[in-house]
């Protein structure tokens, strides 16, 4: 029986939201005890001890939207290097997207999956499947073998299904099974073609733009349709200000609705594309600072609930083109706890309500009962110095590929050590 | 008279007394171009690679002949035809092409941004012919001398600018331009036709066209590329040529001695009555052609001087 012993940590616990001194019993990859204090509880018989130094001991990052190139783009990134990367930003699940080459849509490619990931990732990986057929919005997947075969939720990532009736008959489906939907809430027609969001910006470089409104018609669209058919719903992205009271709305007239929102939408605005720096380029585009602020405070507030790094690695091929003509997206599985610490340190959010959102809620979520800094919780936890200054380097990146918008960037915050069932998947040099 | 710039990629960057500089200049250039012997050595040795990813006759004609006319070696490269449709990207076109060593390279794209990725990549200096619906900035400054040929200054003005401001590279350029030189600037469309953000550009915004005309001293007209005419911005040519068309009852409302442009080419009956345009009291057209060529000249000649004044550098 394999003990481990964390003392003096700084205890994040995101469901009770303390920040507190304590110390962590690790018993066969379970957190057994929890003291508060100086008061260790004792060493036990055999424990290895590991003493925190005061810094940070929290619930691992569930980090739902995570881009891996595998099947068709391993060039990318692989499973092994995503897994990697995970471990190396304290993310210690990730939660697959089926936006492969082919899509994950049926159940031999999700078990493909699986044991590509049980072999190369040192990190929990629970997949998504695709919820129509090639991600295509014609035809609903073999929802009920793939949650068989592990698909803990169902998604096209960013294709919005534009048939009503085919999503609504999906969404009808995925109820009686209890599956999970997870949708990217967004009016296909007002957004086709965008690559920034309208406003003085996008006219003043010449960009094609979308109105931020079309998130909220999606949105709208999407909430009448879980009323409809009463499935569970999880928006990925929300990232205006106009969205939110539709949300709010919804969570209360009680439907089964959640809403996740981006680490670069929390951080970055549309200024940051500046002269047309494709590394910036993601979906939904970068929005102005008012929609930043409001986003942010709608994390602290619970009205978003999850907060995912939308981890999607594109090659230097892929972006080094003309604005219009990129790849979009942004690499963010090592980068996401530095980055967010911008949102602490700035005393936007601390570091409960911040671990709510990237570790508790994304569980709860997916009936998962990693997240929780409590006894019987997996000991799936990450030691971080929120204080360490550092500076990204984006070619020391273990993705393979390096397309973060935060090269050069400054930031405070380092991950020491990341454990996944009480073992270590990554120590910092 | 200072120029600080290594390429000419917008109006963006530019100062305005670097703008009068160039003007200053392309003014002596008029004046040699409207003599028999046409010719000035400044650009003499130098190569000038012309590169038009979009279609394009009378900016391509203009800066082959305004190269010329200063002695360098022009060299036209059809984009569309080549290595484009072959799959290469712009940076390993870019890259082939900065091993030729050229010294100018004139570049229109249809993708805004296109020009300034490419100018990162290349060591010689870079002139935007028109990116996407970013910006034209020989445009505005032909546009500029034009007006300030005609009208004596290129300040306190009111300037109406008219058409399909949303998708003009024209209009943009001209509106930063006119702005830096501190001009009141009216814009004039359907709100289809209108950028958003656009009334934080610091322009009045009208959509009715006689009230925006109301005492200007210049009318820009736009052209409306003949896709944007079924029904998916306005409603038909000719609704569109009944309210936004520049007749001779519209253009009574500016000034008496308002004059009129169009960058070219014209759609005759759509945007612009085809009597003015040929009016040569009120339509300076044929003289911002001549201007085109006098700025591209001036343009070339300054980026040149840099050139020459910095040492050869090596872009890995």
């Amino acid at each position: 029986m394999s003990k481990l012993l964390f003392q003096n940590a700084r205890l994040i616990d995101p469901e009770a939201g303390t920040d507190s001194l304590g110390s962590v019993l690790v018993e066969d990859g379970q957190i057994t005890a929890i003291a508060a204090g100086d008061s260790a509880p004792g060493t036990p018989e055999g424990a290895k001890v590991v003493d925190c130094r005061g810094k940070c001991l929290a619930p691992g990052i569930v980090d739902i939207g995570v881009k891996v190139g595998e099947p068709g783009e391993r060039h990318k990134e692989s499973l092994g290097s995503a897994g990697l990367a995970a471990a190396a930003g304290g993310v210690t699940t990730i939660v697959t997207r089926p936006d492969t080459l082919p899509s994950i849509d049926t159940p031999e490619a999700l078990e493909f999956i699986r044991r590509r990931a049980n072999e190369a990732a040192p990190v929990n990986v629970l997949p998504m499947a695709a919820l129509t057929k090639g991600r295509e919005g014609r035809e609903m997947t073999e929802l009920g073998f793939l949650m068989d075969a592990g698909a803990v939720a169902f998604t096209d990532c960013d294709h919005v299904i534009r048939d009503t009736k085919v999503l609504s008959r999906a969404m009808t489906y995925a109820r009686s099974l209890g599956a999970l939907i997870v949708a990217h809430p967004q009016d296909p027609g007002l957004s086709a073609g965008a690559s920034a969001t309208s406003g003085k910006f996008a006219s003043l470089r010449g960009l094609p733009s979308v109105s931020p409104m079309a998130e909220r018609m999606g949105l709208d669209r999407d909430i009448a349709l879980i009323e409809m058919t009463g499935v569970a719903y999880h928006a990925d992205q929300i990232t205006t200000s106009r969205a939110l009271p539709a949300l709010e709305r919804a969570k209360n007239n009680g439907f089964n609705i959640t809403a996740g929102t981006s680490i670069h939408h929390l951080t970055l605005n549309e200024m940051d594309v500046a002269d047309y720096r494709t590394f910036f380029k993601v979906t939904p585009p970068l929005r102005s600072e008012e929609d930043r602020q409001s986003i942010i405070e709608a994390v602290r507030t619970g009205l978003i609930d999850i907060i995912s790094t939308m981890h999607s690695p594109q090659d230097e091929e892929s972006k080094r083109l003309p604005f219009e003509e990129a790849a979009s997206g942004a690499v963010g599985l090592e980068t996401a706890l530095p980055v967010l610490l911008r949102l602490y340190h700035g005393d936007a959010i601390d570091l409960p309500t911040l671990f709510r959102a990237l570790s508790l809620n994304p569980s709860k979520r997916l009936g998962l009962a990693s997240g929780r800094m409590a006894k019987g919780a997996p000991a799936d936890l990450v030691l971080f110095d929120p204080d360490k200054p550092v500076v990204i380097d984006r070619f020391k990146l273990n993705s393979k590929s390096k397309n973060t918008p935060f090269d050069g960037a400054r930031l405070q915050g380092k991950v020491l050590a990341t454990y996944v069932a009480g073992k270590e998947v990554y120590r910092s040099a | 008279m200072r120029f600080d710039h290594r390429h000419l990629l917008g109006i963006e960057p530019l100062r305005p007394d670097e703008i009068t500089t160039l003007l200053d200049l392309a003014d002596r250039y008029v004046t040699l171009s409207r003599q028999r012997e046409k010719h000035a050595n400044v650009l003499a040795g130098l190569t000038q690679i012309n590169m038009f990813f979009e279609n394009s006759t009378r900016t391509q004609a203009s800066f082959e002949l305004a190269g010329k006319r200063l002695g360098a070696d022009v060299m036209n490269m059809a984009m569309q035809a080549s290595s484009i449709k072959k799959g290469e990207t712009l940076i390993d076109t870019a890259m082939t092409l900065n091993a030729m060593h050229p010294d100018l390279l004139v570049v229109r794209h249809p993708h805004s941004g296109a020009v300034d990725l490419l100018a990162q990549k290349v060591n010689c200096a870079v002139l935007n012919a028109g990116d996407g619906r970013h910006e034209h900035p020989t445009q505005a400054l032909l546009d500029a001398l034009t007006i300030r040929r005609s009208k004596g200054r290129l300040h306190r003005l009111n300037i109406a600018i008219c058409g399909d401001i949303a998708h003009s590279r024209v209009a943009r350029s001209n509106i930063l331009l006119l702005h830096k030189m501190e001009n009141r600037i009216r814009l004039i469309a359907p709100p289809t036709l209108m950028p958003s953000g656009i009334e934080h550009f610091g322009v009045e915004v009208f959509h009715d066209m006689r009230e925006g005309l109301k005492d200007v001293d210049v009318v820009m007209m736009l052209r409306l590329q003949k896709e944007r005419m079924d029904g998916g911005f306005i409603p038909s040519e000719r609704e569109y040529y009944h309210r936004y068309g520049l007749d001779q009852d519209k253009l009574d409302c500016a000034k008496p001695d308002a004059i009129v442009m169009h960058p070219g080419p014209m759609n005759r009956g759509v945007e612009i009555d085809g009597t003015l345009a040929d009016d040569i009291n009120r339509s300076v057209i044929q003289e911002q052609v001549e201007m085109g060529v006098a700025v591209r000249m001036a343009a070339m000649d300054l980026l040149a001087r840099n050139l020459r004044a910095r040492p050869k550098e090596v872009i890995a």
